[in-house]
């Protein structure tokens, strides 16, 4: 009895917890769904708290994604473009970067690597906002300022986070693996890229998915480094888009372009879900 | 198939280890020798030498006419078979076995065949010529059946197969193995013996193999090599050392149960004495022994019979008695010395009786207490 008891009020916390956590995301779909009245309405707090659409207005998103930019339906395209572009070219260049990096902390012996893996994971505790300055002039003298160099660039050098995980999952790896593929008439690239990165499987989705969801959803990044239009990615576009229409008659519009910029990283995050909760766990215990 | 030879080669690590000392052997082309000795005797660092993963602090070694001391793992045209058969587990068995030989193509071959239009006949011949050497290796391992497996989805010893496929398919000069059987249980080990003592004759390889069980060292070398501290002890047929060991170590190492040791001194007649032991021994069967020399007797275990008390060397209460069904091994205690004998079953001998023994010394040993406990040569 006491263990019903227990399993119910547990049941009921996370419960609790989930609602309170999804109705945001869900309030924000209901909305984007509205009439322009109701949303309106529902969204000034004088209305419905809108827990249902009451007529579905699919023709919010075509209207509002059209309404991105100067030229109808081009905002959005290049936003979306320029998005998919610097998001994969960071994801791909963090985790050849990060997984290479933490295989020669790892496996590689060489003079101050224990000075040099320090001083790494010492760059974490630095603020972004310390580096902001810095960076943006290092970047404008080389001519990179409205490009998307200075956002994908600095990827292929490594992220300190994901490099000390790598290193602690390499470093769980038997030796006699690397040995092996020697043997086998592989150099070290050969290892790292036939051997070491597909056994990194579970490591190699976090970095991938919390790679993405950053870059996705980065904000400050772009504002700084990119001006024109053309180079707009949907989190500026975005903003851009609450500047000119942020009123509250507009607010269904606002929140069908919000649905759509957050779609990937649900959709990524459900379909990576398994190998990613995998590397958490074996993180959390071997790590 | 190759010959390998060890010359005087050395390994020291930073901090000063000496891991291997002066180690000199010479590993006949086709012969299956075997590394044996205690954990940290430098058994493991000398096969790693050989292998190519550990570079050697003097010394030189050769495979073949070649001197490979600076030549590269991959480069040295051997295979290795690893304690945990570090099978790549994101591979399927079939994959695990042409790793090494998809690698192996040649690639300025490819460059040529690319820039002549003969690259996809080329590369056909190449994928046909490994497909048939993978099949070829599973063939003779019986693993047809699991090549679309992966190794988690493999017992031990299918494994332990794998592991020996990859080596055998690569048709390598020397098989390297450490300790390929140690992971595996007792009946396990005992079949896959069996099998690579099969394999040896089948392919005729040189094979060098590293483990710490003496018995299995025993069964499967054509030699054997004891190491201890780094150097090698002694290096013959396993009969040889059964039979003629150099010193109280090898002695010691080799053989189950181990050795009987009785330290002593030689008394006027050649009588060895031991506290309350007191045994003539065979007149000039060691004729540099002289009368008040320490000397430590050795008897092996299967070299002493029970025997009527007045017949008795040794008179002892069985401490412990073993039935092994077609033997009985028996431990026997008077005051502080201690023996181990292993007579015929159905003696109807229990623990707490009384017992007397009598050793076989024309098989039995004189080790000097004071020359690095080497065995005093017989007659």
């Amino acid at each position: 009895m006491v263990r019903w008891t227990r399993r119910f009020l547990v049941g009921l916390a996370l419960t609790v917890g989930s609602v309170a956590m999804l109705f945001p995301l869900w309030w924000m779909l209901v909305i984007s769904l509205e009439s322009p009245q109701r949303a309106a309405a529902a969204a000034e707090g004088g209305g419905s708290i809108a827990v249902w659409p009451k007529d579905i207005h699919w023709s919010n998103y075509p209207e509002a994604l059209r309404q991105i930019g100067t030229e109808p339906w081009q905002g959005f395209l290049d936003a979306l473009a320029n998005s998919i572009v610097i998001t994969v070219l960071v994801v791909v260049g963090t985790v050849l970067s990060s997984s290479l990096v933490g295989l020669a902390f790892a496996r590689m012996t060489f003079r101050g690597r224990g000075p040099l893996f320090l001083l790494m994971l010492a760059t974490m505790m630095l603020p972004a906002q310390v580096t902001m300055i810095p960076l943006f002039l290092v970047f404008r003298s080389l001519g990179w300022i409205d490009t998307i160099l200075p956002l994908v660039v600095p990827a292929f050098f490594g992220s300190a986070f994901f490099i000390f995980m790598y290193r602690q999952f390499i470093a769980q790896i038997s030796e006699s693996l690397i040995e092996a593929a020697r043997i086998d008439g592989y150099g070290m690239l050969g290892i790292w890229w036939r051997i070491i990165l597909p056994m990194c499987t579970p490591v190699t989705a976090i970095t991938a998915i919390f790679t993405f969801i950053f870059v996705w959803n980065d904000f400050l990044g772009p504002l700084i480094y990119l001006h024109s239009d053309d180079q707009s990615t949907l989190a500026l576009a975005l903003n851009s888009f609450r500047n000119q229409y942020g009123g509250l008659e507009n607010v269904h519009l606002l929140m069908a372009v919000s649905v759509v910029t957050m779609i990937p990283c649900v959709v990524l995050f459900f379909a990576a879900q398994r190998t990613f909760v995998e590397g958490i766990g074996r993180g959390a215990v071997k790590g | 198939m190759a010959q390998v030879r060890l010359e005087s080669i050395g390994k020291t690590y930073p901090g000063g280890v000496r891991a291997v000392d002066g180690v000199s052997i010479l590993i006949e082309d086709g012969e299956f020798i075997v590394l044996v000795g205690p954990s940290g005797c430098g058994k493991s660092t000398t096969l790693r030498m050989i292998a190519g993963l550990e570079a050697i602090t003097d010394g030189e070694i050769r495979i073949g006419d070649r001197r490979v001391n600076d030549v590269a793992a991959r480069d040295r045209d051997i295979a290795m078979v690893f304690q945990d058969y570090a099978l790549y587990p994101h591979m399927t068995v079939g994959r695990n076995l042409s790793f090494g030989l998809l690698r192996r193509r040649q690639y300025s071959s490819r460059l040529r065949s690319l820039l002549s239009g003969s690259y996809r006949a080329n590369r056909r011949k190449e994928t046909g010529a490994i497909s048939d050497r993978v099949a070829r290796a599973a063939d003779v391992l019986g693993l047809g059946d699991l090549l679309d497996r992966h190794p988690r989805e493999l017992s031990g010893g299918q494994r332990q197969r794998v592991a020996l496929g990859r080596a055998i398919v690569r048709d390598p000069s020397v098989f390297l193995l450490d300790e390929p059987l140690s992971n595996l249980d007792a009946k396990l080990r005992g079949e896959m013996r069996t099998e690579l003592r099969r394999l040896h004759r089948q392919l005729g390889a040189t094979m060098v193999h590293v483990t710490h069980d003496q018995e299995e060292a025993m069964t499967l070398g054509d030699r054997l090599v004891v190491m201890k501290d780094g150097i090698v002890q002694q290096c013959g047929p396993p009969v040889e050392l059964y039979r003629e060991p150099v010193n109280r170590f090898v002695a010691s190492f080799i053989g189950t149960p181990e050795m009987n040791f009785l330290e002593g001194v030689i008394e006027e007649g050649g009588v060895f004495t031991s506290g309350s032991v007191r045994i003539e021994l065979p007149k000039g069967r060691w004729p540099s022994v002289s009368v008040g020399q320490q000397v430590t007797l050795g008897v092996r275990p299967e070299h002493l019979e029970r025997v009527a008390d007045s017949d008795a060397m040794f008179t002892g209460e069985a401490e412990v008695v073993e039935q092994l069904g077609d033997r009985t091994d028996v431990i026997l205690v008077n005051g502080n010395h201690r023996m181990t004998a292993r007579i015929a079953s159905g003696s109807g001998l229990r623990e707490g009786d009384s017992a007397s023994l009598r050793a076989d010394l024309s098989q039995a040993h004189l080790f000097a207490v004071d020359d690095g406990e080497n065995r005093i040569a017989t007659k």
